[in-house]
């Protein structure tokens, strides 16, 4: 299908789902009580775009995300790459690991929130703990499976430990951890969410926490469609970060000589 | 300058075994993998200068052979020396073919090219400059901005070659270098090899299958008995005179004659490897 008509089906259900959603509030038929109409939705994220005070909370749950992403990430690539290279490490380490992973990350913001208080660290730490198994077990599993003839040659032409490691260990798991780091955004973001909706004083979390808190369904759905566009922004930030990092990588668009 | 005149000087004079001295040795070497013997009591003696190609029958543990020469793999028993010392590591002065692609995919050309001097510490310019000309030697003037996937399997063990060249190893070692490549390709590149070898003669060790490439390139080749617990069987010079072309080489008399001789010898080898699967 021509790339204009596939756009132009996708305006058509959008226009249909929000047209009939707001024709059916209007007739009466959907109780405009738990779904208000897409024009007053419209209207709410206006009026906090327009409202300075709104980009304080934005800016509050982009750090927040922003932090929690670094620091997880960092600290996912690291371990990653470290137990990915030594099968021993791994292997006293992996039940240690399974039970970290298997603890609802959501149950430790009570945790963060005592240890850290109700600021801005105790959002990081959950989307850290978050983040950081994503990363880690794609980072592993990167350096596991490089290619072992790359690596002997490699090592043939005299490369040592950190050289292997510069040249074909970081590379190699470079597609992992970078597909992997896509995921995390979103999971970073769902930490700083998680983290705020369960008690701060700012944030988009804090903006949808209050407005459920006043029954104002209006703020709700406002709130959850910034995040959306939210996540979308930085989505398409580290699709041009991936394009820039991973230029090796063979695409379709060029042939071979 | 004595040294120098010890060495063949004339191309017509095809083994330098008797003069040279030897630069890859095993005694008595054995390898295994846990309880299973691959090769057992390999002796060989590479002479500095000299082409040794190396066949037998699938399985029969001509990777390990270089591996161990290489110091990928440790025997379990005997010794492996380059140059008189013993081998204990990897990264000696070895330039490796191997058979599959071996080229780092996220580094270019020129990148692949100046790797092995990289990790020798050269300055980037004075290597940037030897790998340009190296590439050009291997015919990939123009090329070295290309990645890997951007090149043909041929342009690939092109890169390969100049790459495990440039170092100007003592030995060097090919895995069934060209059985990747179609026919003319593998033609094309085996002079090219040839070419560069007579340029600058270095002891080398290539393993393949094809009898005929093994004749064609070597001044010597080794016949392994088929797995497990292979080992040399016979060992034929190969008295063709040099520079060879590989296609016309195959027409000689005296080739079809080498190629019967060792073909005798290989045959039992292969049948029996065959019978025990």
């Amino acid at each position: 299908m021509h790339a204009n008509s596939v756009r132009l089906v996708q305006l058509v259900i959008l226009v249909v789902i929000i047209g009939g959603w707001q024709m059916g509030v209007s007739s009466g038929l959907i109780d405009r009580f738990f779904f208000p109409p897409p024009f007053e939705i419209g209207g709410q994220i206006i009026r906090w775009v327009t409202d300075t005070s709104f980009y304080r909370h934005v800016g509050i749950t982009l750090s927040e995300t922003v932090l929690g992403y670094v620091i997880g990430t960092a600290f996912g690539v690291a371990a990653g790459v470290w137990l990915g290279l030594s099968r021993n490490a791994a292997r006293i380490m992996d039940p240690f690991i399974k039970a970290l992973n298997a603890i609802p990350r959501v149950v430790l913001a009570p945790i963060f929130v005592l240890w850290l208080g109700l600021g801005l660290w105790s959002k990081v730490a959950l989307a850290v703990t978050l983040v950081f198994f994503v990363t880690f077990f794609n980072a592993m599993q990167g350096v596991r499976e490089v290619n072992p003839v790359v690596l002997a040659n490699a090592r043939v032409l005299g490369a040592r430990r950190s050289e292997l490691l510069r040249h074909v260990y970081f590379p190699a798991a470079a597609s992992w951890i970078l597909s992997s780091l896509r995921t995390s955004v979103g999971f970073a973001v769902v930490g700083a969410i998680i983290g705020e909706y369960l008690g701060s004083s700012a944030g988009l979390g804090y903006l949808i926490a209050q407005a459920e808190g006043n029954f104002d369904a209006v703020g709700v759905f406002a709130g959850i469609i910034i995040l959306a566009i939210f996540v979308l922004i930085m989505d398409s930030v580290l699709d041009v970060v991936e394009n820039k990092l991973i230029k090796w990588r063979p695409n379709a668009a060029e042939k071979p000589a | 300058m004595a040294v120098a005149a010890l060495k063949p000087v004339d191309h017509y004079h095809p083994s330098p075994q008797s003069s040279a001295k030897p630069m890859v040795a095993l005694q008595d070497v054995r390898m295994a993998f846990g309880e299973f013997v691959a090769v057992d009591e390999v002796n060989l003696t590479v002479a500095d200068g000299e082409f040794l190609a190396i066949v037998g029958p699938t399985g029969c543990g001509k990777s390990t052979i270089l591996n161990a020469i290489a110091g990928l793999l440790k025997p379990a028993k005997g010794t492996v020396s380059i140059d008189g010392k013993q081998v204990a590591n990897v990264g000696g002065d070895i330039g490796y073919l191997f058979q599959q692609d071996a080229l780092l995919p996220w580094k270019t050309s020129i990148e692949n090219v100046e790797l092995g001097l990289m990790f020798r510490g050269m300055g980037k310019a004075e290597r940037r400059a030897l790998s340009m000309d190296w590439l050009a030697k291997v015919g990939l003037k123009g090329f070295e901005d290309r990645y890997p996937h951007q090149l043909s399997g041929g342009q690939r063990k092109r890169v390969q070659m100049a790459q495990a060249l440039i170092t100007g190893p003592k030995v060097i070692l090919m895995d069934e270098p060209f059985s990747a490549l179609d026919i003319h390709t593998r033609h094309l590149m085996q002079n090219e090899l040839l070419r560069l070898w007579q340029e600058d003669r270095r002891a080398v060790v290539m393993i393949t299958h094809d009898l005929e490439e093994a004749i064609a390139l070597g001044d010597r080749v080794v016949v392994l008995a088929s797995g497990p617990r292979s080992r040399v069987i016979d060992s034929f010079p190969v008295d063709l005179e040099r520079p060879r072309d590989v296609a016309e080489i195959k027409l000689d008399p005296r080739f079809l004659e080498l190629y019967k001789n060792i073909w005798a010898s290989l045959r039992g080898e292969v049948e029996k490897s065959y019978a025990r699967k």
